[in-house]
């Protein structure tokens, strides 16, 4: 393997991402509107308590970033015949894979991080533990522009196709994340789905970064997201390798 | 060590096997033309060829690297232009070549340096800066050519490079192949342009329904259907169809009021036609001679598709 040429194609294609797709219309509206719209809309005329239920939106607005510019790339890419040239450049397909995903998490981060320091400054938000914060940003933007690189996976040149199948998968996994009712407050079957949820682990770890409230300990969240990461990669390689030998 | 070297490459879709058994050899230096009908399985062996799309057997070499086994290394032996694939219309057409070049491990300096001369090259310096988007079909395949050779490549492969363009644009095209092999790139193209293969290439393999039907250089190709040979002959005065029979005269047919003589040896029934219109007392209107074209040779081996 010349790992000189990998590392150099998945710098490449970050830095193509995100030259081309941060602006595209469906990653703003997807990755920054919708998270915002979805907090004004449960918190604002509410009498809620922000500083408990802050984690939770950190953990949204994270989610949706990382996890919007992945969904967009692979499909825009086959739509305007660029993916084919992609392909035959130095390049193989775990740096196309590395190099969306690392579009997405710095995506994610960029945005979450301006958010994160913007509501800090004006809801005196508290910081527990600033190494766990950091943590959260590192495995939570990972894992969701992980899993925005799978649902990029299926054969189409729509994007809205995947977009569609995007929001399909993303707007359940909100609500059953512990976002809108923390976890202690769950039982029964309801905390069973919550649990299978890998949002739910990293609104946990901002938990314990920002309140130290969090329901699990902290290496059980952050185990979780690593796997999430493991399983999310994996499956996006095996689909899209399954695609290169069918010739989509 | 040879260019491209293909061995055995199969690949099927589903139930249809779209290349059988293909094997191609191309020494370095050469223009190498890959001709077939529509769907014969040229550009599903090209993709197997540059690395795109996974073999279901057989191996492919570029100058001694196994695409498959090592692909960074051999792709970054290639430059390619893929029939289905453009490039970025969100980027201008200098960002679309810089960014080409990144891939290559150009460093910055010869990156901008490189740009500016393929560019010129390719007569879009003026507008270097303006987005894809606002280009026209010929000068994006012009942009597709400059990315695919802004590391000077040892091995270009083209897929269909001229389709659909314009004629200027086409003129620059075959013009940069032909430098860039001159520079010492081999290319390896393919194009439905038969002209365009016999004018440009050293070597030719016709595939025809996923094999390869015929190798070889386009004037031994022709060759290979020499009986095809004919001489267009009109006279004055109508004639009877037994007048041709005669030694070297493989058959004759009236087209039009024009009677076509195949034979295997013009030479023989050119002196035969003119002999007997003396002795026939006839008014030869016209005569021509036609060698066999590659267009025929290439008709004969896929016939039947």
């Amino acid at each position: 393997m010349d790992w000189k040429t990998f590392f150099r194609s998945i710098l490449v294609i970050t830095e193509k991402n995100m030259r081309i797709y941060y602006f595209k219309g469906p990653v703003v509206v997807f990755g920054l509107l919708f998270p915002l719209i979805m907090f004004l809309t449960f918190f604002i005329g509410r009498d809620l308590d922000l500083i408990l239920f802050f984690p939770g939106f950190l953990g949204m607005m994270l989610f949706f970033t990382a996890s919007s510019v992945g969904p967009l790339i692979t499909p825009w890419e086959k739509r305007e015949k660029t993916y084919e040239r992609l392909v035959s450049l130095p390049v193989i397909l775990e740096s196309i894979i590395i190099g969306d995903l690392l579009a997405g998490a710095i995506f994610g981060i960029a945005i979450t991080t301006i958010v994160f320091i913007a509501c800090a400054w004006f809801l005196s938000i508290p910081l527990a533990h600033a190494g766990l914060l950091l943590l959260a940003f590192v495995l939570g933007s990972v894992a969701f522009a992980a899993l925005g690189t799978l649902l990029a996976s299926p054969t189409t040149d729509n994007p809205s196709n995947i977009m569609m199948l995007s929001s399909l998968i993303r707007l359940p996994l909100m609500f059953i994340s512990g976002i809108f009712i923390p976890l202690p407050r769950l039982n029964g079957s309801y905390f069973l789905l919550t649990s299978l949820s890998p949002l739910t682990y990293l609104v946990d770890l901002f938990h314990a970064a920002l309140n130290d409230d969090a329901f699990y300990p902290p290496w059980v969240d952050a185990l979780v997201l690593v796997a999430a990461i493991v399983v999310f990669i994996g499956c996006a390689k095996v689909i899209q390798k399954r695609n290169l030998v069918k010739g989509i | 060590m040879d260019a491209v070297e293909a061995r055995n490459l199969c690949k099927s879709f589903g139930p249809v096997t779209a290349v059988d058994d293909v094997s191609i050899t191309i020494p370095k230096g050469g223009i190498f033309g890959f001709l077939g009908p529509n769907g014969a399985g040229k550009t599903t062996t090209i993709r197997m060829i540059t690395g795109v799309l996974i073999p279901d057997a057989g191996s492919v070499r570029i100058l001694g690297t196994d695409v498959h086994a090592e692909p960074l290394t051999a792709k970054l032996k290639m430059g390619v232009i893929p029939e289905n694939g453009t490039v970025y219309s969100d980027l201008t057409a200098e960002q679309n070549i810089l960014l080409a070049a990144k891939f290559y491990g150009m460093d910055k300096d010869n990156r901008v340096q490189r740009a500016g001369e393929i560019l010129d090259r390719l007569g879009l310096t003026e507008r270097r800066n303006d987005y894809v988007r606002t280009f026209s079909k010929g000068m994006r395949q012009r942009i597709s050519v400059a990315c695919a050779i802004v590391h000077s490549p040892q091995v270009l492969i083209l897929d269909e490079p001229t389709t659909g363009l314009d004629v200027y644009s086409r003129r620059l095209v075959i013009d940069t192949i032909r430098h860039m092999n001159r520079e010492g790139s081999t290319v390896l193209l393919t194009t439905h342009n038969i002209e365009e293969a016999n004018t440009l290439c050293s070597m030719i393999s016709v595939i025809n329904r996923g094999r390869i039907v015929a190798t070889g250089s386009p004037e031994n190709l022709k060759k290979t259907f020499d009986t095809s040979r004919y001489i267009e002959i009109s006279f004055g005065q109508p004639v009877e169809p037994g007048l041709f029979s005669a030694p070297g005269i493989i058959r004759a047919e009236l087209w039009g009021d024009k009677w076509r003589i195949y034979t295997d040896d013009p030479d023989q029934a050119v002196k035969y036609l003119a002999s007997i219109s003396e002795r026939e007392h006839l008014t030869i209107i016209s005569i021509a001679t036609s060698t066999p074209t590659l267009e025929e040779a290439f008709v004969r081996l896929t016939a039947g598709v």
